[in-house]
């Protein structure tokens, strides 16, 4: 029997609105009619499981996925940590993470990607993992450089990750950027801006942890993820009209 | 001064961006690096019902394909069950009824095979009409847009489904019906997804 009721509705004046002009690709690709509200059906409180079976244990590890034997990117050594709850602080085990970013000069392996800083023949730039029975994760990477991009001018995107995470629920499906601890960028980017609220953009900011380095080794930092929250069912009867 | 809740807020959402493709989709971004990658069979070899193919476009404002563009699709099996703990029916073995959907970089076409899903039990004695549910992310979006295709050929269930219901503009209801045609035998839907404008997609908070 179920004991987990609907998720608690999105707040859509903290995450950043569809239309925010100073990122000019969004002014086309935002719709201009509201959002139909939905009460979650099965439809959206189920989602897709993943398991051991379906990446690899050393994934998670971007100084050696793509790297050859013996070799290793260039860059500072880091690993990223942290843990994912939900909005009653509970721990969400067992869920897929994954994770892509520029190399140390601000190229993508991306055919796409024109930039003229070189690829590094020992980086690819994406990982995955599961969260252990509490939650937590740790990947191990390069810490990626800026890069300029054609939006003014003169744009130059923050250092950042992007992060991918699944939940347990088609509608706690997330992507995001992770930013770095005193980035000047961070509150130049017009994307970073497209979050009104200050806090709401704070909560992007991974921080130094110290406490989490390999003395000699890695450099670290600290990122909790929350996903959305459900309520517990108080009261078993639903009300009139559902 | 009153007590404080002590929820926590959900982690703001970022655009995918135009590289999307190296995390969730390496092989198109242009790498080999994983054994496995995930998201491409969404039924399985032992599923059950009708074998079908999705076809479709998205569109933006001013008319124009979104190449960059990536769909997740979750979908239940023939008999309306969900590939997930807390649903009480089975599914078949490898039905997993989700995937991953990338555009073609040069056309912004996308299309992906898979069974047509059954009828699903809301659990309130109401049946959703068969449909998929689309999760899209792409470069100038900022927050993934959720939104549902539902068949041409299922209209006695689509005039009763709870969900296409409550667009109270009748019109728009349309937006969300794939046309169904068939090539060399087998049947193909054609879902076009358009971002912004008078024919707009709908899109659900859900």
């Amino acid at each position: 029997m179920k004991t987990d009721g609907p998720f608690y509705q999105r707040d859509r004046t903290w995450h950043p609105p569809a239309l925010s002009r100073d990122y000019k690709t969004s002014v086309s690709r935002s719709p201009k009619y509201p959002l139909i509200s939905l009460e979650t059906t099965v439809s959206e409180t189920t989602g897709p499981v993943f398991g051991h079976g379906d990446i690899a244990a050393s994934d998670n590890d971007l100084l050696t996925n793509y790297a050859a034997s013996g070799e290793s990117p260039i860059g500072e050594r880091i690993i990223l940590h942290g843990q994912v709850l939900d909005e009653n602080r509970r721990p969400v085990p067992d869920t897929l993470l994954e994770l892509w970013q520029a190399n140390a000069g601000g190229r993508y392996r991306h055919k796409k990607d024109t930039y003229l800083a070189p690829v590094d023949p020992n980086f690819g730039g994406c990982g995955r993992t599961l969260t252990d029975a509490n939650g937590y994760y740790c990947f191990r990477t390069v810490k990626p450089g800026a890069y300029p991009w054609r939006n003014w001018i003169n744009s130059w995107r923050p250092a950042h990750i992007h992060l991918s995470i699944f939940g347990t629920a088609f509608a706690q499906r997330l992507i995001t950027q992770l930013y770095f601890e005193g980035d000047p960028l961070i509150d130049k980017c017009p994307i970073v801006q497209t979050i009104p609220d200050e806090k709401a953009r704070a909560q992007l900011v991974a921080r130094l942890d110290l406490n989490a380095t390999i003395p000699l080794d890695a450099i670290a930092y600290r990122f909790d993820i929350v996903l959305r929250g459900r309520r517990s069912t108080l009261f078993e009867n639903r009300q009139e009209g559902n | 001064m009153t007590q404080e809740l002590d929820y926590l807020r959900e982690t703001p959402s970022q655009t995918a961006g135009p590289y999307v493709h190296i995390g969730l989709s390496p092989g198109a971004a242009g790498f080999d690096i994983y054994d496995h990658q995930l998201g491409g069979d969404i039924a399985g070899p032992h599923a059950k019902g009708e074998r079908i193919r999705v076809e479709g476009m998205v569109i933006d404002g001013t008319g124009s394909p979104i190449k960059d563009v990536l769909l997740e699709a979750w979908q239940a099996n023939a008999d309306g069950f969900y590939a997930h703990p807390e649903q009480a029916g089975s599914v078949e073995e490898g039905f997993r009824g989700w995937g991953r959907v990338i555009s073609d970089f040069d056309t912004g076409n996308w299309g992906f095979d898979t069974i047509k899903p059954g009828l699903v039990d809301t659990g309130t004695g109401q049946n959703m009409a068969p449909h998929l549910n689309f999760w899209i992310v792409a470069r100038g979006i900022n927050l993934g847009l959720n939104t549902r295709m539902y068949f041409s050929d299922e209209a006695e269930a689509n005039a009763v489904d709870p969900v296409l219901n409550l667009i109270e503009w009748e019109r728009r209801r349309d937006t969300l019906i794939a046309t169904r045609s068939e090539r060399n035998g087998k049947p193909v839907y054609r879902f076009d997804i358009r971002l912004q404008g008078d024919d707009e997609t709908v899109f659900f908070d859900i």
